[in-house]
C-alpha cells in the first residue's frame, strides 16, 4: 500500500471512529462487564498451576505446574466424579432425551386445538420453576415424616422408603425431576419441527391407503430426524455438565458417593474448605474437556449436513 | 385431516392419547395444587391425612407466621430487590451493547462479536470468578447477585439480531430529521422492539426471582439471603422452628409441615404470576434463539 493510500484509511478510520463516537461510548458498559467478569476470571486460571495463598497474593504465590493437575488424577476421588458424572450423563440421554420428542409425537396427533393448547399451557409451566422450588417439592413428597409418597406406602405395604437418603434412589430421582422440570419445555422445538411439514404429504399418503402409523413411520418421523440429530450431538457437547444446582440440592453426606460431580466438588473444595489452586485445577480440566466435546460435536454436526452452532 | 375411516386400533390409539397427555398435563401442576391445599390445612390434618386437595380445616396460621417472621420477610425483600433492580440493569446493560453492535458498518464489530461468543465456550470457572467478585468486595453485597450476570451473551446476540433486522431507512430517515443515535435508539428503536423487549424483561426477571447459585456463592449473612436460600433452608435443612425463634422473639410455635408448603408457595406465586405475560412471547423467543444470524 502506498504512503497516501495508508494516510487515507487512517484519515478515514479517525472519520469512522468520530461518526461512531456515541455507539463506542454506548458499548462501553457491556465491554467493561465481559472484560471484569469473563476475561478477568479466565486469567485467573492461572492460579492452577500455582499454590495460591491468600495472604501473600497472587504475584507472589509460587508456581507449582502440573503439580494439582497430577494430585488430582492419582486421587481415588476422581474415578468417583468421572463416573457419576457419565453414568448421570447417560442415563439423561437413555431416560430424558427421548421424552421430549415422544410427547411432541403424541400432541401432534391431537386434533382437538383447544386441547392441545391447554396441554402445552401446563406441561410448559415447570420450566419456569427454581431448582430450588422442584428440590423442595421432592423433598415435601418424599419425606418419611409425613410425606405423601411415603404415607401411601405405608398404607399399602407398611413400610416406608427414605428416597432421600439412598443412594439406590439419587439417580433415577435426578432424572424424574429433570423429565419433569423440561420435558415439556423440549417439545417445543420438536413441535416447531412438526408444524413445517407439509400437509400435502400426508394426503397423498392417505390416497395412497397408509395407516397413522404408516405416516407416523414414513412422514413424521423422517421430517424431524435432523432435529432429533443436531440436538444429539449438541448433547455430547455437555456431558460433562450435570447441573450443579439440582445436584447440590439432592446431595446429602448418605448419597455422596453416587452424586458428586464435578462442579460440586469444585464448590466443596474451593469454596467451603479455601483450597483455591487445587479446585481451579479439576475445574479448567473440566472446562478443557468441555470446550472440546463442545468443538466436536459442533464439527460432528456440520459434517452430518447441519448447519451447527459456530 | 377431517372426519375420515378410523380403523378400530387408531380409535384406540387416540383414546389413550387423549388420557396419557390429560394426565401428563395435570402431573405438570398437581404438586402446586397438592401444596398450595397443603399450605391452608392445620399440621394436624397433614398428619392425619397425607393427600387431599381441600382441606377440612382451613387455617391462615402458616401465612400468618410467614408474614409476621423478620427473616423470611426480609429475604422476600432482597428477592424483589434483586429481581427489580437486577431486570434493569440487565436490561441497560443488553440494548447498549446490543444497539452498536448490531450496526454492519461498525468498526471493530466481528472482534466485539467474537469476544462475545468466546465466553459462551469457554470461562474461568467458578473459582477464579469467586475470586475476582472478592477481590471487588461485592461478597456479602446484593450487587454481587446483579453485576457478575448483567448480561447474557446469548440473549445479547438474539437482541443484536433483532435490531438488525430494523429496516435500514428508518435510520437514515431519523438521523434527516435531525435524531443522534441516543435519540434514534430512544425514540425510533426502542419503541419498535417492544415485544422482544418484554420477552427478556421476563426472563431476567424470572431468572433473578429463582437465582439461587449466585447467592449461594457469594452471600454468607444470612440477612442478606435471597429467598430461594431461605427456602432450603427451611424446606431441605429443617431449620425453620428452632432457629428462626432464637432469631425472632416474637415466633409462635407453628405447624411445621404447612410452613413449608406457605414458603414453597410463596417462592413460586410471582412465577405463576408472569406465566400467562410470559406464555404469549416465549416460543417467539425460543425458536428466535434456534435461529442464528
Amino acid at each position: 500500500m502506498s504512503k497516501q493510500a495508508l494516510k487515507d484509511n487512517r484519515e478515514t478510520r479517525w472519520k469512522r471512529l468520530k461518526r461512531d463516537k456515541w455507539l463506542y461510548i454506548l458499548l462501553l458498559p457491556g465491554l467493561l462487564y465481559f472484560l471484569i467478569f469473563k476475561y478477568v476470571p479466565m486469567w485467573g486460571i492461572l492460579l492452577a498451576f500455582k499454590n495460591y495463598q491468600p495472604f501473600i497474593g497472587f504475584w507472589k504465590s509460587e508456581w507449582v505446574g502440573v503439580e494439582h493437575f497430577k494430585v488430582f488424577f492419582q486421587n481415588p476421588d476422581f474415578f468417583m466424579l468421572l463416573r457419576n458424572t457419565l453414568i448421570l450423563s447417560l442415563y439423561n440421554l437413555i431416560f430424558f432425551f427421548p421424552a421430549p420428542i415422544i410427547l411432541a409425537l403424541l400432541l401432534n396427533e391431537i386434533r382437538r386445538a383447544i386441547f392441545k393448547r391447554t396441554i402445552q399451557t401446563l406441561i410448559y409451566v415447570p420450566h419456569f420453576i427454581s431448582m430450588v422450588i422442584v428440590a423442595s417439592l421432592t423433598y415435601v413428597f418424599l419425606t418419611t415424616e409425613g410425606g405423601m409418597v411415603n404415607e401411601f406406602l405405608y398404607a399399602f405395604t407398611g413400610r416406608k422408603i427414605d428416597f432421600l437418603a439412598s443412594p439406590d434412589w439419587f439417580r433415577p430421582l435426578i432424572i424424574l425431576q429433570t423429565i419433569w422440570k423440561e420435558c415439556g419445555w423440549g417439545t417445543i422445538i420438536f413441535l416447531a419441527a412438526l408444524a413445517g411439514v407439509d400437509v400435502e404429504q400426508y394426503e397423498a399418503a392417505i390416497v395412497d391407503g397408509a395407516s397413522r402409523w404408516r405416516q407416523l413411520w414414513h412422514i413424521t418421523l423422517p421430517s424431524i430426524r435432523s432435529t432429533i440429530v443436531i440436538l444429539l450431538i449438541l448433547r455430547m457437547g455437555t456431558i460433562l455438565d450435570n447441573g450443579f444446582e439440582q445436584i447440590y440440592l439432592m446431595m446429602n453426606a448418605l448419597n455422596r458417593e453416587v452424586a458428586e460431580v464435578f462442579d460440586t466438588y469444585v464448590y466443596a473444595l474451593g469454596i467451603t474448605q479455601g483450597a483455591f489452586s487445587y479446585s481451579t485445577a479439576v475445574g479448567l480440566f473440566k472446562s478443557v474437556i468441555g470446550v472440546i466435546l463442545v468443538l466436536g460435536s459442533n464439527w460432528l454436526a456440520k459434517k452430518s449436513g447441519e448447519s451447527g452452532l459456530y | 385431516m377431517g372426519k375420515q375411516y378410523r380403523s378400530t386400533s387408531e380409535k384406540i390409539f387416540d383414546v389413550f392419547n387423549y388420557v396419557f397427555l390429560a394426565l401428563f398435563g395435570l402431573m405438570a401442576v398437581l404438586p402446586f395444587i397438592f401444596v398450595i391445599s397443603g399450605s391452608f390445612a392445620t399440621d394436624a390434618e397433614i398428619t392425619k391425612r397425607a393427600v387431599f386437595l381441600i382441606p377440612k380445616t382451613f387455617s391462615l396460621d402458616a401465612y400468618k407466621f410467614i408474614f409476621s417472621t423478620d427473616t423470611i420477610m426480609r429475604s422476600i425483600g432482597v428477592s424483589i430487590y434483586v429481581t427489580v433492580i437486577g431486570t434493569i440493569v440487565n436490561l441497560f446493560f443488553t440494548v447498549t451493547m446490543a444497539y452498536p453492535m448490531a450496526r454492519r458498518n461498525l468498526m471493530g464489530r466481528n472482534m466485539i462479536l467474537n469476544l462475545v461468543i468466546f465466553t459462551m465456550l469457554f470461562g474461568g470457572g467458578m473459582i477464579p470468578t469467586y475470586l475476582v467478585i472478592r477481590e471487588l468486595h461485592l461478597l456479602d453485597t446484593l450487587n454481587s447477585l446483579i453485576l457478575p450476570g448483567a448480561i447474557s451473551a446469548f440473549n445479547l446476540i438474539i437482541v443484536k439480531n433483532f435490531f438488525q433486522e430494523l429496516p435500514p431507512g428508518l435510520e437514515e430517515a431519523a438521523k434527516i430529521d435531525g435524531c443522534n443515535e441516543l435519540s434514534l435508539l430512544w425514540k425510533i428503536v426502542l419503541p419498535l422492539s417492544k415485544p422482544v423487549l418484554a420477552t427478556f424483561t421476563l426472563f431476567y426477571a424470572v431468572g433473578h426471582w429463582n437465582n439461587f447459585f449466585s447467592a449461594l456463592l457469594y452471600i454468607n449473612d444470612p440477612s442478606k439471603w435471597p429467598l430461594q436460600v431461605m427456602l432450603r433452608q427451611i424446606v431441605m435443612l429443617s431449620q425453620s422452628a428452632g432457629d428462626m425463634s432464637s432469631m425472632d422473639p416474637t415466633f409462635v410455635q407453628p405447624p411445621e409441615q404447612s410452613i413449608k408448603m406457605a414458603v414453597i408457595v410463596v417462592g413460586t406465586i410471582p412465577i405463576l404470576c408472569v406465566y400467562p405475560f410470559l406464555q404469549k412471547h416465549f416460543a417467539k423467543g425460543v425458536l428466535l434463539g434456534s435461529i442464528k444470524g
